[in-house]
């Protein structure tokens, strides 16, 4: 039985498409060999959206969006049951290539990882070359500026396009991070973390970014910080441990709903600091 | 417990609150005092008084603005420092409104009464029972009792009809007594202002529990 409170099924923007979703999780359970980590989580992804999932340490938000694009199975002996869908279609299908699903749903990691032996330019399109051939140099660097610049990063790093990714700050790194998961042209980013390794600064304008990529993409950040996902998403989902120690979604809605007025006592002591 | 810190600080919120409250019903009782009893001393005392009401209202709305900075409170306790944000003001409107009757009590002096006071007192006498409930539901976390509280608003609203019809009477046989009835109206209208204002801070409590804003019981007046 899905015991999940969903308090409100639209979120504060209007959306399209008849489904009212572009993200699906039905009965997912994840499972690391025998134990299992996610239990029976139901949950409709809004599109062009962001849509934060909060809990404490180890209720297996990271494990859930890891399920979202087929990363949690690269763990050895992990695996899921359930559906997640893309679009109304399985992910988990048979047949279906996980690295296609991976360029269609993206993802942006807690710490920045650029790769250290190549240029910004080529950090921006490393992803991209994997799935298409980008024989000109003009080429790479038309698609470099384009996302460079929706990452917000443009006008930082137009004249260091040749440097390392790893000469720039750490804020700037996860803007490049971000703007090479966007030049793959994903649907869907999914965010673990994305700022907790990040200086206040750094987080205001990854922030600032969040709330305009949503106007084109669908975001899913899982976070630590409450006052995060109260200022940049539109719906959270708050995740908790059972006693059988699976994270299970206790409640999902609109953020300011939740915030001000949680429906279940789980949520409202986790964020009024009660426990966790 | 976990947040003990905040604990404290939301209990010592609610404390000032009702020492805030205390405040605004001596200064009812009072001005009703000077009126009745042409004690224009005391009628001085409540117009000095006021200055402390509103020190202590501005004393915790800085309380809560440091809570909302500091400490980020969600959901219920978000709930209960908006409340009291919005109850401060209702509170020390009422302190306003006690003010002004200390003002007529001066106005009116020692000018002969015109009838014995009767239903002023007892809107009086209500209203600060409403306003001693109210506080009492707040702080029992109780929405039904804040609901009773409001229903008793249409007594106090009964008794300003009361006292307007029975002073129009005045007015109408005797031209001469308009001036001092007038007066009275006003002192009538101001306790009905502050029973309506003591229904507000009901609905507060009610939005503490239930986290809706809702204008609960439509006043008279």
């Amino acid at each position: 039985m899905d015991t999940t409170k969903q308090t409100e099924t639209t979120g504060s923007r209007s959306f399209s498409g008849n489904k009212g979703y572009i993200l699906k999780a039905e009965n997912l359970r994840a499972f690391y060999g025998a134990f299992l980590a996610v239990k029976d989580v139901n949950l409709d992804i809004k599109p062009k959206s962001i849509t934060a999932i909060i809990g404490p340490s180890g209720c297996g938000k990271s494990t859930l969006i890891r399920c979202f694009n087929r990363m949690h199975e690269v763990t050895h002996g992990a695996r899921i049951s359930g559906k997640v869908l893309l679009d109304g279609e399985d992910i988990y299908t048979p047949g279906i290539d996980p690295v296609s699903i991976r360029t269609r749903i993206g993802m942006v990691f807690q710490k920045p990882n650029p790769f250290p032996t190549m240029s910004v330019l080529e950090n921006v399109v490393a992803g991209r070359r994997l799935t298409s051939v980008l024989s000109k140099r003009t080429e790479m660097e038309e698609i470099a500026e384009k996302f460079l610049r929706q990452a917000a990063l443009w006008d930082e790093v137009k004249d260091k396009l040749k440097q390392s990714g790893a000469s720039l700050s750490g804020g700037q790194q996860q803007r490049l991070c971000i703007a090479r998961a966007l030049a793959v042209e994903p649907e869907v980013i999914l965010m673990d973390e994305p700022c907790s390794a990040l200086d206040p600064i750094a987080t205001l304008k990854i922030e600032d970014l969040m709330r305009g990529l949503a106007k084109d993409y669908t975001i899913v950040i899982v976070t630590h910080n409450m006052q995060q996902a109260g200022r940049v998403s539109d719906m959270t989902a708050f995740m908790m441990m059972g006693d059988d120690r699976a994270g299970g979604l206790i409640e999902f809605g609109r953020t300011d709903q939740i915030f001000t007025n949680p429906k279940d006592k789980r949520t409202e002591d986790y964020i009024t600091g009660r426990f966790g | 417990m976990p947040r003990q810190d905040f604990e404290h600080h939301l209990q010592t919120l609610q404390e000032e609150l009702l020492a805030l409250g205390s405040l605004v019903e001596e200064a009812i009782s009072r001005s009703t005092d000077a009126l009745i009893n042409r004690n224009l001393n005391l009628a001085r005392q409540v117009i000095t008084g006021d200055r402390a009401i509103n020190q202590k209202r501005y004393d915790i709305e800085e309380m809560c603005v440091q809570l909302i900075a500091t400490q980020q409170p969600m959901a219920r306790d978000l709930r209960v420092i908006v409340a009291v944000l919005n109850m401060i003001v209702d509170l020390e409107r009422i302190g306003d409104h006690a003010e002004g009757n200390a003002k007529i009590a001066i106005m009116i002096g020692d000018e002969p009464p015109l009838k014995p006071y009767i239903d002023v007192p007892r809107m009086a006498e209500k209203t600060k029972e409403m306003l001693r409930a109210a506080l009492d539901a707040f702080v029992k976390r109780d929405a039904a009792a804040a609901k009773r509280v409001i229903d008793q608003d249409d007594i106090v609203d009964n008794l300003y009809d009361q006292v307007f019809r029975e002073l129009l009477t005045y007015m109408a046989a005797d031209p001469q007594t308009i001036n001092r009835a007038t007066r009275l109206i006003w002192v009538a209208h101001n306790l009905e202002r502050s029973a309506d204002r003591v229904t507000n801070i009901c609905e507060r409590t009610i939005f503490v529990i239930t986290g809706k804003v809702e204008e609960e019981g439509v006043s008279k007046y």
